[in-house]
């Protein structure tokens, strides 16, 4: 997949509109949808989370994981594991984002330092979530537990307690505090990224999905910030799986399915690789979409997602924000064609 | 002294060819040496194992006295060794500004980066098109991106494979200027076919022919030599 | 000793069973570097096709050995030309026009015949091993992959067609210049692994449900066998799956197919680790 040329951070004009924006959606949409709204905007809000996770990993560390699914399954069942133990939710939020973490740094330090191709990359990351899928799937017996939470094989684990105020609790959010916890994370998570971006490391790891090679004869460890990449990434899947399975109150191992993977997948391609913004609003969109298709019963959903994957790999492969922004933003213009630098040099001996 | 690189009996076998075969090379702190010989003569693949891109068959190189036989490409990179390679190599996808960033940021503060980014750019003269997408330019410019991204690594040795092909005579002038200029501070070894561009900045050269070393001498003698003639030289005129 | 029997004709069907599934996709992947994300869905389309004729009176074994290929070949051809020969080259860009055309295929057999599972009934019986009970079946799977493997190495050796398709893997400007067309080659062998995929769904539609989803249980198994195997199509094919196979069974026969199942991946992804250009990447390279 190409990945679009200036996708480095374009200017703090833009992260303050994008925040701001965030911040009046977080607070108006409150006020302008009705209790059923704003819960299926919270869910909405976790998959764009999992989609900020598979932008950045594929955008911008140019890493193809076909199993990110894993690290959004096991976010969520990390949460509702600990939750169910611990009573209280804060240490679970922090367990579902390190878990991932954890696992993500011995499952990549294994590929980046073994050297794998990028293909294999994505058959590894692949198999890896069948076999979590496999492993969750079959533990339905009742000797299936951790601590006092049954893992309940394919039927998954139900009445999951939600989030609470921190430290109490007796009190659990209400579906509009949970937005704004929600809504609020992936702003905060949007932040980080963006100044993960503009940091020094951020930009090596640029670097390093634009030329590998070039990157090492400077003195770069690709391994090493292909491993960093691939754990902060997991960590973002891992809280997007926290906030699924907050929303629903309940986690089955679909949740590893290659079907979680692919969607992903969809929604980055179809919002933009390249940018944070368009993961995000390609997976509001796309559940968007699925929602009305599931109103019907004729055609499967899974029929849209698969025309809606192959038309954007073979038509619109950069996506749409950056179609967008192609299209709408004046291209700044260029210095003058074969004006090259060795002419300049020239005229200034 | 210690010289400052050291190759002792490196030898690289692909299969059953002998790219390289024992080849020894010393060179000094500061030093300007060129190597030549014709197209197959191993000398890419010398570089290759000089920046660790490939691990000898045999033999050992040496960096100032460490030796680094094997070791990663980073891990040479990071003691002091830049490499601009034959084709260009760029982040293609990066502004010209962002790549020489790229190569002066590391283990550096930011301020400190972007004042050497500044400097180099000036430098190079490449200020007109800092902001262009490298992937934008000619081939001759990204050959001076690559340059600039070398030399903002600010390494103690800098190796150049074919640094002005492609470029015109005004241009491989002022490579030749630059070399020199980089010469005063940093060692390089420079390898280039066009002869013309060896006499403006050779001191001592090396000639590769088969794999193996053929002769080193200054550039002089070397040039007058009848079997460097004969393996290079002649055939260039034939 | 007859728990030895069992178990090791048990080893045996598993072997074949992974060289069913993965043949077709090493045929590809081997030509082409193109990772068929749907052949997996190309095995459950050949499985429909097993059930359906079989339903409307076709004779089982036509239904399961010979209308599969016929037909899922056909998909791959039509697939190849509308799709696969804009982009090959692009590893990652097939790998996720295929997954495209997996949920698809997948969406559209749930459309149609809904998400239900439907069997064929075995056409064999079964036969004692000393006081266990097999299925016969297991033979005909066992005989289905050597034949397989037999049919594929014959075609690539002995056959003209052969030849110019390993001319082409080879070597596609030089196969070029000497007048063959690489992108009808191409074409021709994604055919002949589409057929492949659609036989392997044929065969194990009997034992195994055949449903929209069915395909991803084998991707990932299928795929990450391919890489095991290697460079040489046919012989890594051979080697990986009797190598996964037999971790398979033994694995399952300890503790559970689940966790047979996960031996298997987890040994074939160890492999990927230890070498990474498979097995005929490193040993009996001059193979097929």
């Amino acid at each position: 997949m190409r990945i679009p040329a200036n996708s480095l951070v374009s200017g703090w004009g833009g992260f303050i509109a994008m925040v701001a924006a965030g911040l009046v959606l977080m607070f108006s949409l409150p006020q302008l949808l009705d209790l059923f709204g704003i819960v299926q905007m919270t869910v909405f809000v976790a998959m764009a989370m999992f989609a900020l996770s598979q932008g950045f990993l594929w955008g911008y560390g140019g890493i193809m994981s076909f199993g990110q699914a894993a690290f959004f399954g096991i976010g969520g069942y990390a949460y509702a594991v600990s939750v169910i133990n611990l009573g209280e939710s804060t240490t679970p939020v922090l367990i579902a984002i390190l878990a991932p973490m954890i696992f993500a740094a011995l499952l990549g330090y294994f590929m980046f330092y073994g050297r794998i191709s990028d293909a294999y990359v994505g058959v590894i990351t692949l198999t890896v979530s069948v076999i979590l899928f496999e492993l969750v799937n079959s533990t339905s017996g009742n000797e299936y537990h951790i601590g006092s939470a049954q893992l309940g094989g394919f039927n998954g684990m139900p009445g999951v307690p939600p989030l609470n105020f921190p430290g109490d609790a007796s009190s659990p959010l209400e579906p509009e505090q949970t937005w704004y916890a929600a809504m609020g994370s992936l702003i905060l998570v949007y932040v980080l990224l963006r100044g993960i971006l503009a940091s020094r490391f951020g930009r090596v790891v640029v670097a390093i999905r634009e030329n590998e090679t070039r990157a090492m004869l400077l003195g770069y460890d690709p391994r090493l910030y292909k491993l960093l990449t691939f754990i902060i990434a997991a960590g973002i899947a891992g809280l997007g799986g926290c906030l699924f399975t907050n929303w629903g109150g309940f986690i089955s191992p679909t949740v590893f399915g290659l079907t979680m993977s692919a969607q992903v997948i969809i929604y980055v391609l179809v919002g933009g690789l390249g940018t944070l913004l368009g993961p995000i609003l390609g997976a509001v969109l796309i559940q968007y979409l699925m929602i009305q298709a599931g109103s019907q019963n004729v055609v499967d959903p899974n029929l849209g997602l698969g025309v809606v994957l192959v038309a954007f790999v073979l038509l619109v492969p950069q996506g749409i924000v950056p179609m967008l922004r192609d299209k709408l933003l004046p291209v700044r213009k260029p210095a003058p064609q074969n004006a090259p630098a060795g002419k300049a040099v020239e005229a200034g001996r | 002294m210690t010289p400052l690189l050291e190759a002792r009996g490196v030898t690289m076998r692909f299969g059953g060819v002998t790219a390289v075969q024992s080849v020894d090379l010393a060179l000094r702190e500061m030093e300007l040496r060129c190597l030549i010989g014709p197209n197959g003569a191993g000398k890419s693949t010398f570089f290759k194992m000089l920046t660790g891109q490939l691990v000898p068959t045999e033999g050992t190189i040496l960096f100032r006295g460490t030796d680094v036989t094997g070791a990663n490409p980073h891990e040479i990179a990071r003691l002091g060794v830049g490499i601009k390679t034959q084709v260009p190599n760029v982040f293609n996808g990066l502004s010209v500004r962002e790549n020489v960033f790229i190569g002066a940021a590391r283990r550096k503060s930011m301020a400190r980066a972007r004042q050497i980014v500044g400097e180099t750019l000036s430098r190079l003269q490449l200020d007109p098109v800092a902001d262009r997408m490298v992937g934008q330019l000619a081939h001759g410019q990204r050959q001076w991106v690559e340059i600039a991204t070398v030399l903002a690594q600010e390494p103690d040795l800098i190796l150049l494979d074919e640094p002005a092909a492609g470029m015109n005579h005004a241009e491989v002038q002022r490579t030749a200027e630059l070399i020199r200029e980089i010469n005063r501070t940093q060692a390089l070894v420079v390898v280039e076919h066009d002869m013309q561009f060896i006499r403006m900045i050779a001191t001592t050269v090396t000639v590769f022919n088969q794999g193996q070393v053929l002769m080193e001498d200054d550039v002089e003698h070397v040039l007058a030599d009848q079997r460097v003639r004969d393996v290079y030289l002649g055939k260039q005129a034939a | 000793m007859d728990l030895i029997g069992l178990l090791a004709f048990n080893v045996l069907t598993g072997v074949a069973t992974l060289v069913l599934i993965t043949l077709g996709l090493g045929v590809i992947y081997g030509m082409m570097r193109v990772i068929n994300l749907a052949h997996g869905e190309f095995m459950m389309l050949g499985a429909y096709t097993a059930v359906t004729a079989h339903q409307a009176g076709v004779n089982i074994w036509i239904a399961m050995l010979v209308l599969p290929p016929l037909l899922v070949g056909l998909v791959g051809l039509m697939l190849e030309r509308t799709l696969i020969r804009f982009l090959y080259g692009r590893i990652i860009d097939t790998m996720l026009a295929t997954w495209g055309v997996s949920l698809g295929l997948t969406g559209l057999m749930a459309t149609i015949f809904g998400n239900v599972v439907r069997a064929v009934p075995t056409p064999v019986g079964s036969f004692a091993i000393g006081g266990y009970g097999a299925s016969l079946y297991g033979v005909v799977v066992v005989v289905a992959a050597v034949a397989g493997l037999a049919g594929m190495l014959a075609l690539l050796r002995y056959t003209k067609f052969g030849l110019i398709l390993r001319a082409t893997m080879q070597n596609p400007n030089m196969a070029a210049a000497l007048g063959v067309s690489p992108p009808t080659i191409y074409m021709a062998a994604f055919a002949l692994g589409s057929a492949l995929a659609g036989l392997a769904g044929g065969i194990l539609a009997p034992i195994s449900g055949v449903s929209p989803g069915m395909g991803a249980a084998y991707i990932a198994r299928a795929f990450i066998t391919v890489l095991g195997g290697g460079p040489a199509i046919i012989t890594g094919t051979g080697l990986a799956s009797s190598v996964f196979g037999v971790i398979n069974q033994l694995v399952s026969f300890e503790t559970t197919p689940v966790i047979g199942d996960v031996a298997l991946l987890a040994a074939a992804i160890l492999m990927i680790r230890i070498l990474p250009q498979g097995i005929t990447g490193r040993f009996l390279r001059r193979s097929l």
